[in-house]
């Protein structure tokens, strides 16, 4: 007799942990005819758990050291590659050829890689040290926005989503995605490669369901500072743009269409979710300039 | 026995000689029309409005006010002179016109120092030290700047974005439009400029500047007006950026009017500054950096350091030295050097302040103010300040934007960074210790977007300015501040 398959429950991932909407409710994706599994359907209440858990994550994730975040980046890439084969088996099952699940999988991979290497570079390629005209030491240096929503690319279940989460997590912010809605099994699938890594909970939480019911709460939420809109539609990014005036969001609009681009692997997308601190201190007198209290 | 307190006698008859500045040396025209593709056209209303001195409510010139229609006849010349000169130019010719900007108002920085003074009601000795000198600084930084522009961004190539939307404030006219204009200028774009309606004159003085200069026609337009003139740039679709300094409030309405569009923005926007005070503070210092983060420019300043939190075992002596300081600013005519409080900017704000001042007594809060006497007519109040107020109280949540301080305790350093982070603001914060790894510890905790340790109310050229949360975003100023008009 033939051994009867386990079916995996696809959950979505809060705070660390796995828990399956609160609203009970699921939708069912599909590759053709064929059923991709029970999917979430995450709710209003979801996503208000998840950013309270992405913001009682900041203060550790973001006052981590540079070094720490970035091993804890590296680790991601490690614990992914050793389970390349199941996403490339999922990433098949939604419908690509093997060719091109194993191109997203190592590109995914090496992307992190790209990553984990900028954590504790890109501050001093944004950072000054401002030549003040009077006796004050004087510099800029950045420091994460805060809680941001995201919308991962619709295009593709894996890179899109590596591609958009960890440029805003290597400085110290902490996210709330919505993972693709048509394919969204690899974004649960590594959740669990997020919880077999180092990655502290609430640093990144996934969420499966629909933009068009999420779209108007991850915009508007009081305790988010910023949003990644990945895509091109135009109405969705002026929903956005005008729900964020509430609080005066940072909301980045990108076109992720050419994923493999190397334009996606840039300190500038790291540059998008940070504020520029600057700060001055007296220099007890120097030089003609006089004390500058 | 009731506690003696020594209290220092400010009325011993000695008063300070008059040393008004001279208004002699300046020229104000009586009536100024918009300064549009190098020319001064007259407003197709046919309407100017009155702009007045606020320190004796006399009338100073009448000033142009633009509609949408004056507004597209500005874009459509800035538009012009991005395509037709501008863009095309050499950056290093570019940048040699920011210089003569910057030269030539070091060369006229009296008369636009008393313009300021007599438009705004600030002190002569700020307009004068500060606001002048540094909108120099500014163009001359920037300048430099033009040419060099590949350096500031590695491994990318900026270009101009076109025609840039620019809307000041009244608090420092001179000095925000050189904030504005410095930089989009080295970055190659185009500008229309709209200043505050109750201090126009030293933008317009500007465009005299520019005039001579001989910068291409077109490249600098000035419109005049109020909110709807505004609106009309803000909502104009030939413009690519729009860089505004003001009101929270506003810069939601902006934010708001061009979601969908392609318009960039920075926004410059309100902030509730905490000043924190620690018992290991150089306190004398630090009472002079409180007066002058809440006093300066009669707390008209976005930064202001309108929210004092004092570390409780140095609460009495340090509120013992702010009123002692208190008592002992001089307030009044803004043309005397020796002001140091001058007028409220107009009618309006002084309403606003007054309504704040009546919540803050209301709340329970008690009031100090120093005894001074007010000229008579023009908008004038004392130098506030309140203690015994909360956490919720309006006075602490909300921006005054006037010389109205509000005084809160604390006991250790996680406290007060909790309560100094508690609003929706994060422009600026101050620090005073004299440790260092506190200070640091502090500085780094603070939601703001520039924080001053053991000083306040310092500002520079090459310095990055803006906020955190709902004080906007941006930067203006530094290397930082190229970026908001630039596309790569």
């Amino acid at each position: 007799m033939s051994r009867l398959e386990i079916l995996k429950t696809y959950k979505i991932y809060i705070g660390g942990k796995f828990p399956r909407t609160e609203s009970g409710r699921f939708y069912t994706p599909k590759n053709g005819d064929k059923a991709l599994g029970n999917i979430c359907l995450s709710s209003r209440k979801d996503f208000r758990n998840a950013v309270v858990a992405a913001r009682s994550a900041f203060g550790k994730w973001s006052g981590a050291t540079a070094y720490n975040r970035s091993q804890v980046l590296y680790r991601i890439a490690e614990m992914l590659e050793g389970r390349r084969a199941q996403f490339v088996e999922e990433i098949i099952l939604q419908g690509s050829k093997k060719a091109e699940a194993e191109k997203e999988v190592n590109t995914s991979i090496d992307r992190i890689i790209y990553y984990a290497g900028w954590c504790d570079k890109y501050s001093q390629i944004f950072s000054a040290v401002n030549p003040v005209a009077t006796s004050h030491f004087n510099f800029t240096a950045p420091e994460p926005t805060g809680v941001v929503s995201v919308f991962a690319p619709e295009e593709n279940s894996l890179i899109g989503l590596v591609s958009s989460v960890m440029p805003i997590i290597a400085s110290g912010n902490t996210c709330v995605v919505l993972a693709c809605e048509n394919m969204p099994l690899c974004a649960v699938t590594f959740a669990e490669v997020l919880n077999s890594s180092d990655v502290p909970g609430g640093v990144i939480n996934l969420l499966t369901g629909k933009r068009s019911e999420l779209l108007e709460h991850m915009a508007s939420h009081m305790d988010v500072n910023a949003f990644l809109y990945t895509g091109t539609d135009k109405k969705e990014m002026e929903a956005i743009q005008k729900l964020g005036v509430a609080n005066l969001k940072r909301i980045q609009l990108k076109d992720f269409s050419k994923i493999y681009s190397s334009e996606h692997e840039t300190p500038y997308y790291i540059e998008d979710f940070l504020e520029m601190k600057t700060t001055w201190h007296p220099i007890e007198k120097i030089g003609a300039t006089g004390s500058g209290y | 026995m009731a506690k003696k307190t020594i209290k220092i006698n400010f009325d011993t008859g000695w008063d300070l000689a008059p040393a008004p500045e001279s208004t002699g040396h300046i020229q104000i025209n009586n009536k100024y029309d918009l300064f549009i593709g190098g020319k001064w056209v007259k407003p197709s209303s046919g309407k100017y409005f009155e702009t007045t001195n606020p320190a004796d409510e006399q009338k100073l010139a009448l000033i142009a006010e633009a509609n949408a229609k004056d507004v597209d006849k500005a874009v459509k010349a800035a538009r012009k002179a991005y395509d037709t000169v501008w863009s095309k130019m050499p950056a290093k010719e570019r940048g040699k016109y920011i210089y003569r900007i910057a030269r030539l108002i070091q060369e006229k920085a009296r008369e636009f120092a008393v313009i300021e003074t007599l438009d705004g009601g600030k002190p002569i000795r700020e307009s004068r030290d500060i606001d002048i000198p540094l909108a120099a600084a500014h163009f001359f930084y920037y300048a430099g700047w033009a040419d060099k522009l590949e350096y500031a961004f590695p491994n990318r190539k900026p270009k101009s974005l076109g025609v840039a939307g620019q809307i000041t404030p009244w608090n420092f006219p001179l000095l925000m439009a050189a904030w504005k204009i410095a930089p989009a200028l080295a970055t190659g774009n185009t500008v229309v400029l709209k200043p505050a309606e109750t201090t126009s004159l030293t933008a317009l003085k500007l465009a005299e500047v520019i005039k001579e200069t001989g910068l291409p026609d077109g490249v600098v337009n000035i419109v005049t007006g109020a909110g709807e003139t505004g609106a009309a740039i803000v909502n104009h679709n030939d413009i690519d950026k729009i860089a505004f300094t003001g009101s929270t409030g506003v810069g939601k309405i902006i934010q708001n009017a061009i979601a969908g569009t392609n318009k960039k923005a920075t926004l410059e926007l309100g902030g509730k500054a905490a000043n924190i005070i620690f018992e290991d503070a150089p306190l004398d210092q630090a009472v002079e950096g409180i007066i002058n983060g809440i006093f300066f420019n009669q707390g008209h300043v976005c930064c202001a350091g309108s929210r004092l939190f004092i570390q409780e075992s140095v609460y009495d002596i340090v509120i013992r030295k702010l009123k002692d300081r208190m008592e002992s600013l001089i307030i009044g005519n803004p043309l005397d050097k020796n002001t140091d409080v001058g007028a409220i900017n107009s009618k309006e704000q002084l309403t606003t302040i007054n309504k704040y001042i009546k919540i803050g007594k209301e709340e329970g809060a008690e009031i100090y103010q120093p005894n001074c006497a007010l000229p008579k007519n023009g908008y004038w109040c004392k130098p506030t300040l309140f203690t015994g107020v909360s956490q919720s109280s309006r006075i602490v949540q909300e921006e005054i934007f006037g010389p109205v301080l509000a005084i809160q305790t604390f006991r250790t350093v996680a406290e007060v960074i909790d309560k100094a982070n508690n609003t929706p603001f994060g422009l600026s914060a101050g620090v005073w210790t004299d440790k260092g790894s506190k200070m640091f510890n502090v500085t780094s905790q603070l939601n703001a977007g520039i924080v001053w340790g053991n000083t306040y109310n310092k500002f520079d050229p090459t310095s990055p300015f803006g906020g955190y949360k709902e004080s906007g975003f941006g930067r203006e100023g530094g290397l930082h501040g190229l970026k908001a008009y630039l596309k790569f």
